[in-house]
């Protein structure tokens, strides 16, 4: 493998390299002499240009078979992808101030999923039919609830689980993560048991337009509704506060933070908070569109993590792209008609996606380049 | 090795003053040959397992704990864990590479002996040193002694097939890209009943039954294991013998120039690499050498119970293989022995027998086996924050963590 053999790995990354980026904040390429990087074997974007080629034909054929459907799926997509774009994020901001893979992410979210069905249909006591009124009060209590919960939880799991492996070769934490990611599953299982819970009859179906045959429901819609303020805030926390900046300056060089008199255990605890309170709304997201149960978060957190990885993991418009990627992905192939390969092979298709960004692409869409990167 | 050796090893007159201090029959200890002491304690282990089928009955005998012990089967399938333990172990303490996904070598070695001793392929007929299956048996038949080694080769083709794209990555990464691939097996496993018309796993609903192995009545061995009156025995002394092989080839390539160079990387890559060693070349043995035992013991695995099921390779398998690896050691034999029949036993009969245990004496209704991934979770957690180099740690890797303190940031993480 040409390339893969000798390049120094520092041990204290070079600045920039896993950083919060944020559109407004993103550093500009790294040009200096010593990180220039090495060619890609041209055989190689060949065969991704090839593949997205290919891949784009064939959404044009099945488009012009079905362009209602197709635009039908789109909106599915859209949705999919904003609930995933919720979690990615919530990967990105922890591997860009910590360096590690927050196994347990997945997890948080589908157990925020089961509790805000609890607070939901036990605590609020949400009947059949609600009014308007009712759904969105409940919706938004059941949010401050849960966001306050999982922002509490993540953190108590980097102050359990990470805290004390900070010094520790890096794939100490990822083991680490890997377990907490088991403990809280079986905490699922332990009190929610092996049932699927779902909110799915809480937002009607009803259709908010219907033209050319295409139609978009209430309870999709409110996906999008909950999804974009929460990225707009989350944006401007991270770009408007001086928490924010703190946050930037921890994920660009930690000790350097450290030595400003940022306080570094409270911004990367702050981090987690952020991160469990995306993952809380994504949670009752999910369930209230499909059904969650205590391992939906181990499928579901990879798929938000192949987001954050597509997009560039560290970059926080790159998760929300790559999720939307992603989700428009896994719509089309388990809603196309035409030569799709099915849901069958979704997590196969996810997989890949991933195997290939990581090995052909490893700085993502929008990302830069990592040290990982080959 | 927790054998009572000196450094160096020579003769007891060296240290005078260390000799006051032991008893009489730790001085005669000290004067047997080194290779006597050395292998004293391997030898004394292999024999009691062994033995174990022969003593087990009275075992199973004594009153309140003989419920604990396990039956010969079980200790099979602890065997056979412990085998893909070792096999992991490879990749994961010498060579330090994470691999979240070993548990598609296990898959591919599973159906490897589904495809080559089965009736999978009902269209072809062709038997070669099969034993007890009639001739007139149609599908792929050979002997099960072909078989591992053949599922071995595949799996270790599919070890660099996967390893030659993915091991450039580093670290974390590296990690996520083979839990990709231990999702992507299974799948492709389960999906694999029409490719194009051609059954070739049989889908969800796996392949079954599987040959057993078998001698022919060779020199008074047993024709076949399966219709042997004591056929748990017999599987119980080859899945022994095959561990022992996977020991001592561990064992033999720690200690190898690759194996030396495997630690070198473990430990700083960097230096490694300007030291001459070809990174590439020397991970993707690791990850192929690795995958071969993983590939036979899953073949193996496949014969044992007859068949190969799509529903036995998920996840949780690669994270229990893992936390075997982690609760005994990473990179030492020993600990991952250890580890790997601890946790087996506990997996296959300890938990439920714990927790009928507990609900017969105190009433307390409580199924540990339900929550048996959570346990290894916990497991793991708790031993990468107070332990982090296992139940027995190997010296190297015990120094190389320890080395880890100047790595300690300026700021104080206090918490």
């Amino acid at each position: 493998m040409p390339g893969g053999q000798g390049r120094p790995a520092p041990r204290q990354r070079p600045p920039g390299s896993g950083t919060i980026a944020t559109a407004e904040t993103q550093a500009p390429p790294p040009t200096s002499p010593q990180r220039r990087l090495p060619k890609r074997p041209p055989v190689a974007s060949l065969l991704g240009l090839t593949l997205v080629g290919v891949v784009v034909i064939w959404l044009v054929i099945n488009f012009t078979k079905g362009p209602s459907n197709f635009v039908e799926i789109f909106l599915i997509g859209l949705t999919n992808g904003a609930v995933y774009g919720l979690v990615a994020i919530g990967y990105t901001l922890v591997y860009g101030i910590l360096q590690l893979i927050n196994f347990a992410h997945g997890d948080v979210f589908a157990l925020s999923g089961m509790v805000a069905f609890t607070v939901l249909f036990s605590v609020f006591k949400i009947g059949p039919n609600p009014s308007t009124l009712v759904i969105v009060g409940g919706i938004v209590g059941t949010l401050l609830i849960t966001m306050t919960m999982f922002a509490g939880i993540n953190v108590l799991v980097e102050l359990v689980g990470y805290r004390r492996l900070r010094g520790a070769p890096r794939l100490a934490p990822l083991i680490t993560a890997v377990g907490m990611s088991f403990i809280i599953q079986n905490i699922g299982l332990a009190v929610y048991g092996v049932e699927f819970r779902s909110g799915s009859d809480l937002v009607p179906h009803t259709n908010v337009f219907s033209v050319f045959g295409v139609s978009y429901q209430w309870h999709k819609l409110m996906v999008l509704l909950v999804t974009i303020p929460a990225l707009f805030a989350l944006t401007w926390f991270v770009t408007h506060t001086r928490q924010g900046k703190a946050m930037r300056a921890t994920s660009q060089d930690m000790e350097a933070a450290a030595v400003m008199g940022i306080n570094v255990n409270r911004t990367i605890s702050i981090t987690f908070a952020l991160a469990g309170s995306l993952a809380a709304v994504a949670g009752l997201l999910y369930m209230v569109q499909f059904n969650v149960r205590y391992d939906t978060g181990f499928e579901l957190g990879l798929i938000a993590f192949t987001a954050a990885v597509l997009g560039g993991i560290g970059n926080l418009p790159g998760a929300v792209l790559g999720a939307l990627v992603i989700g428009f992905i896994q719509a089309f192939n388990e809603g196309l008609t035409w030569h799709a390969p099915g849901s069958d092979w979704t997590r196969s298709i996810v997989f890949g996606i991933l195997i290939a960004i990581l090995v052909f692409r490893p700085e993502g869409l929008l990302g830069e380049r990592t040290p990982e990167g080959g | 090795m927790k054998v009572p050796t000196r450094l160096g090893g020579s003769g007891p007159d060296k240290h005078p003053g260390v000799d006051a201090q032991r008893g009489p029959v730790q001085q005669q200890w000290d004067r047997l040959p080194r290779l006597v002491r050395e292998l004293a304690l391997p030898v004394v282990v292999i024999l009691v397992t062994f033995l174990y089928p022969q003593y087990v009955d009275s075992l199973k005998g004594i009153q309140s704990v003989g419920d604990f012990f396990p039956s010969v089967g079980s200790v099979v399938i602890m065997i056979v864990f412990t085998m893909m333990a070792v096999g992991l172990n490879i990749v994961v303490g010498y060579a330090g590479l994470l691999d979240l996904g070993y548990v598609a070598f296990y898959a591919a070695g599973a159906y490897t002996a589904a495809w080559l001793a089965s009736q999978q392929f009902e269209q072809w007929s062709f038997h070669f040193g099969d034993s007890g299956v009639l001739p007139t048996l149609s599908g792929i038949h050979l002997s099960i002694w072909m078989v591992l080694p053949l599922a071995g080769i595949f799996t270790l083709v599919v070890g660099i097939l996967i390893g030659l794209p993915t091991l450039r990555l580093r670290g974390d990464y590296l990690a996520i890209v083979t839990l990709g691939f231990g999702e992507i097996i299974p799948q492709f496993v389960r999906n694999g009943d029409n490719i194009h018309g051609f059954d070739l796993t049989h889908g969800t609903f796996g392949i079954s039954p599987i040959d057993a192995p078998g001698f022919n009545g060779l020199l008074g061995l047993p024709v076949n294991y399966r219709q042997s009156l004591n056929s748990q025995e017999l599987f119980f002394y080859t899945a022994m013998v095959l561990l022992l092989i996977t020991v001592f080839c561990s064992w033999r390539l720690r200690d190898s120039r690759l194996g030396r160079a495997w630690i070198a990387i473990r430990e700083d890559e960097t230096a490694a690499a300007a030291m001459g060693i070809p990174l590439m070349r020397t991970k993707t043995w690791a990850y192929a050498i690795g995958a071969f035992f993983g590939g036979v013991a899953g073949a193996f695995y496949a014969s044992f119970k007859s068949g190969a099921f799509p529903a036995d390779f998920y996840f949780n398998i690669s994270v229990f293989l893992l936390c075997m690896v982690i609760l005994g050691g990473m990179g030492s034999i020993w600990g991952v022995l250890i580890g790997g029949m601890v946790l087996g036993y506990l997996n296959v009969e300890g938990l439920s027998t714990i927790g009928s245990k507990l609900s017969s004496s105190t009433g307390i209704n409580f199924e540990p086996s339900k929550y048996q991934f959570g346990i290894y979770g916990l497991i793991i957690v708790i031993m990468m924050l107070f332990r982090p180099t296992g139940l027995i740690s190997e010296r190297r890797h015990k120094l190389e963590l320890e080395e880890g303190v100047h790595d300690e940031a300026l700021y104080e993480s206090r918490s």
